[in-house]
């Protein structure tokens, strides 16, 4: 008997470390392939000696490529390209923690109202129009109006001390319903303003900057980490409390911090990008069929999955459709269906085992 | 007499304005089965709860091995304490095998697979509950008797030196209810210590050396099963009219009831 489970064990390590190989190896491939993707086609080939020119300082790889492509690979596409990939990661570690530490396989990075908080401080600046911030104050009134948020449904939803999940999405849905009324107003008091507001709160990647790739980078990492470093006690929270404890953790403390550190990341996400649906719901399920719910295994391979499949719908708008539609409409349009598709499934796998 | 495990002193808690628990002094022996018996509301699931450094006492000390319990790290007590809660969910689709692994995490390292001794340990546990057979398939396809069954699996992986059973049975069937609680009997002759809380008066009668009993927040007696479980005591505790018959080849204590005999 023994051996044979031994046995089994082992089949499943290593399929976890592949899973993980075909992950990144998927995100490189569409790095390159969506860099080369655009009004001028460039091959994956002359894309990897721009950015082997680039990371050496030399420019001997650039022999015999016209002198504009490693401009738009290197200053266009890739800032956007990397964003891109970056938001699709943070937006899915974030649900991975927003689900586990809600005990709701529904929950996602919006669930808080970070988006609503955001899509409001970004409609204050956009009708605001504060000129001494530049192109940061949308960014940072987005951030802000997330993190005002957070702390406001958090501090809603506490009661002695200690936070129900259930208290938590009432909460959250309570002020996102009054903030989007707020946004609502905005709306209808900005006049010519009004479509700007409208395309920022869709989401977009366009124009994106290296500016956008570090901020995006360093708070999906730093995040990104620090979740990684818990996602054993998620793991143990998903027994409830008092089991929780009787492991060695403590839930109620963890689950506070755990939503905070989830949703500066998104807050950055949202911030940066305007808001995206869908990713931070859809990958975190999708990965748990692949890899099952160790949230050790889950978090780094949902952050790899979450990359590549906002980047392929970032591509598929910027370079594939003949005009950019808002990234937001089509991660729902994907994102919908699919999510449909899972629920019914694991519906039935409820009801039926 | 060794020293006690547990050293309740003066003990009080309430939710918000309800006293749930007053005037708590107890002292659990080690390598004994410590039976809680009460009606509902009587504050038996509280004050495991409180021993489990769950809950923070409005008064009174808890003391653990001598030393205060709420100074104790949380993981150092995860190695000594062990629990199978009354009631728990998962919504997560964790295979049998990782849910009872769950139980050696405080022995591992954050990140690391389980070696081949702690695999080795969680595999024989799985061996002993006859779920080895299941050990990959999904817990959310497991019945609730099941899903029970496997999170005290869990608890007899972290093979601790005290365990607490809440209403551990309460969902199984009468063969898995023996079995299991057989389980944890020979884990009492082996040193182990266990308070459980129960419903049944015959399970914790059969099962346990000394048994408490509670009523409105208070202790109304404690002592060895042999001598307190008697009829006045279960009607002063349950109002409940019973007779206490012996087992012909054990010897051990049950009750049996009749019709319309609650006052």
């Amino acid at each position: 008997m023994e051996t044979r489970y031994e046995q089994k064990d082992a089949p499943r390590a290593k399929r976890g470390v592949l899973t993980f190989l075909a992950l990144l190896a998927l995100l490189c491939v569409m790095i390159l392939i969506s860099a080369g993707m655009g009004y001028i086609h460039i091959a994956p080939a002359d894309v990897l000696k721009v950015i082997l020119s680039r990371l050496t300082g030399s420019q001997r790889h650039l022999a015999g490529i016209d002198k504009v492509v490693p401009y738009v690979i290197w200053q266009v596409r890739l800032p956007r390209i990397l964003t891109a990939a970056i938001v699709g990661s943070g937006l899915s570690i974030s649900g991975v923690f927003f689900q586990g530490i809600l005990l709701n396989p529904l929950a996602d990075p919006y669930t808080l109202g970070v988006s609503a908080g955001a899509a409001f401080g970004a409609s204050i600046a956009l009708l605001l129009e504060l000129p001494f911030l530049g192109v940061y104050a949308v960014p940072l009134f987005a951030f802000v109006g997330a993190l005002l948020t957070l702390l406001f449904v958090l501090s809603i939803s506490s009661f002695e001390g200690r936070i129900a999940s259930n208290n938590l999405i009432l909460a959250g849905i309570i002020v996102a319903t009054i903030l989007s009324a707020g946004i609502s107003f905005i709306k209808y008091v900005a006049d010519e303003q009004v479509s700007v507001i409208i395309f920022w709160l869709l989401g977009s990647f366009s124009s994106r900057t290296w500016i956008d790739v570090f901020l995006t980078f360093g708070i999906v990492t730093v995040g990104g980490l620090f979740c990684l470093y818990f996602a054993r006690d998620l793991n143990v929270m998903a027994l409830g409390d008092r089991i929780a404890l009787s492991l060695g953790v403590q839930a109620s403390r963890a689950r506070v911090m755990l939503l905070i550190a989830a949703s500066l990341i998104a807050a950055g996400c949202v911030a940066v990008s305007g808001i995206i649906g869908f990713v931070g719901l859809v990958i975190p399920h999708l990965m748990r069929f692949v890899v099952g719910s160790d949230n050790r295994v889950l978090i780094p391979a949902s952050a790899l999955l979450g990359g590549s499949l906002l980047l392929f719908a970032d591509t598929i708008t910027r370079a594939v459709l003949p005009h950019e539609i808002p990234i937001g409409v089509l991660t729902a349009l994907i994102g919908g269906p699919v999510f449909c598709y899972i629920f019914r499934k694991h519906r039935r796998v409820m009801i039926h085992g | 007499m060794d020293r006690p495990v547990f050293e309740l002193s003066g003990l009080r808690f309430s939710f918000g304005r309800r006293v749930v628990l007053d005037g708590i002094d107890l002292a659990f022996e080690p390598g004994r089965f410590h039976g809680i018996v009460g009606p509902n509301g009587s504050g038996k699931t509280t004050l495991l709860m409180l021993m489990l450094g769950f809950y923070q006492p409005e008064a009174g000390q808890i003391h653990f091995r001598g030393e205060d319990l709420a100074a104790l790290p949380k993981r150092r007590l995860a190695r000594e304490i062990a629990l199978v809660p009354q009631d728990f969910s998962i919504n997560f689709d964790f295979s049998v095998r990782d849910v009872v692994t769950m139980g050696r995490y405080p022995y591992m390292p954050r990140f690391s697979a389980p070696s081949r001794e702690e695999a080795g340990k969680v595999t024989s546990v799985l061996e002993e509950m006859g779920i080895a057979g299941i050990a990959d398939r999904s817990v959310l396809a497991l019945s609730g008797g099941e899903k029970q069954w496997v999170v005290f699996a869990r608890a007899l992986a972290q093979d601790t030196p005290v365990l607490l059973l809440d209403e551990a049975t309460s969902n199984m069937d009468i063969h898995h209810t023996l079995y299991a609680l057989d389980r944890v009997s020979r884990r009492v002759r082996t040193g182990k210590t266990v308070i459980g809380v129960f419903h049944d008066l015959n399970l914790a009668a059969m099962y346990c050396d000394r048994l408490i009993f509670m009523s409105d927040g208070r202790v109304l007696a404690e002592g060895e099963t042999e001598k307190i479980f008697r009829e006045e005591m279960i009607e002063k505790t349950f109002g409940v009219r019973g007779t206490i018959l012996k087992h012909p080849l054990t010897g051990d204590k049950q009750v049996i009831f009749r019709k319309e005999s609650t006052r």
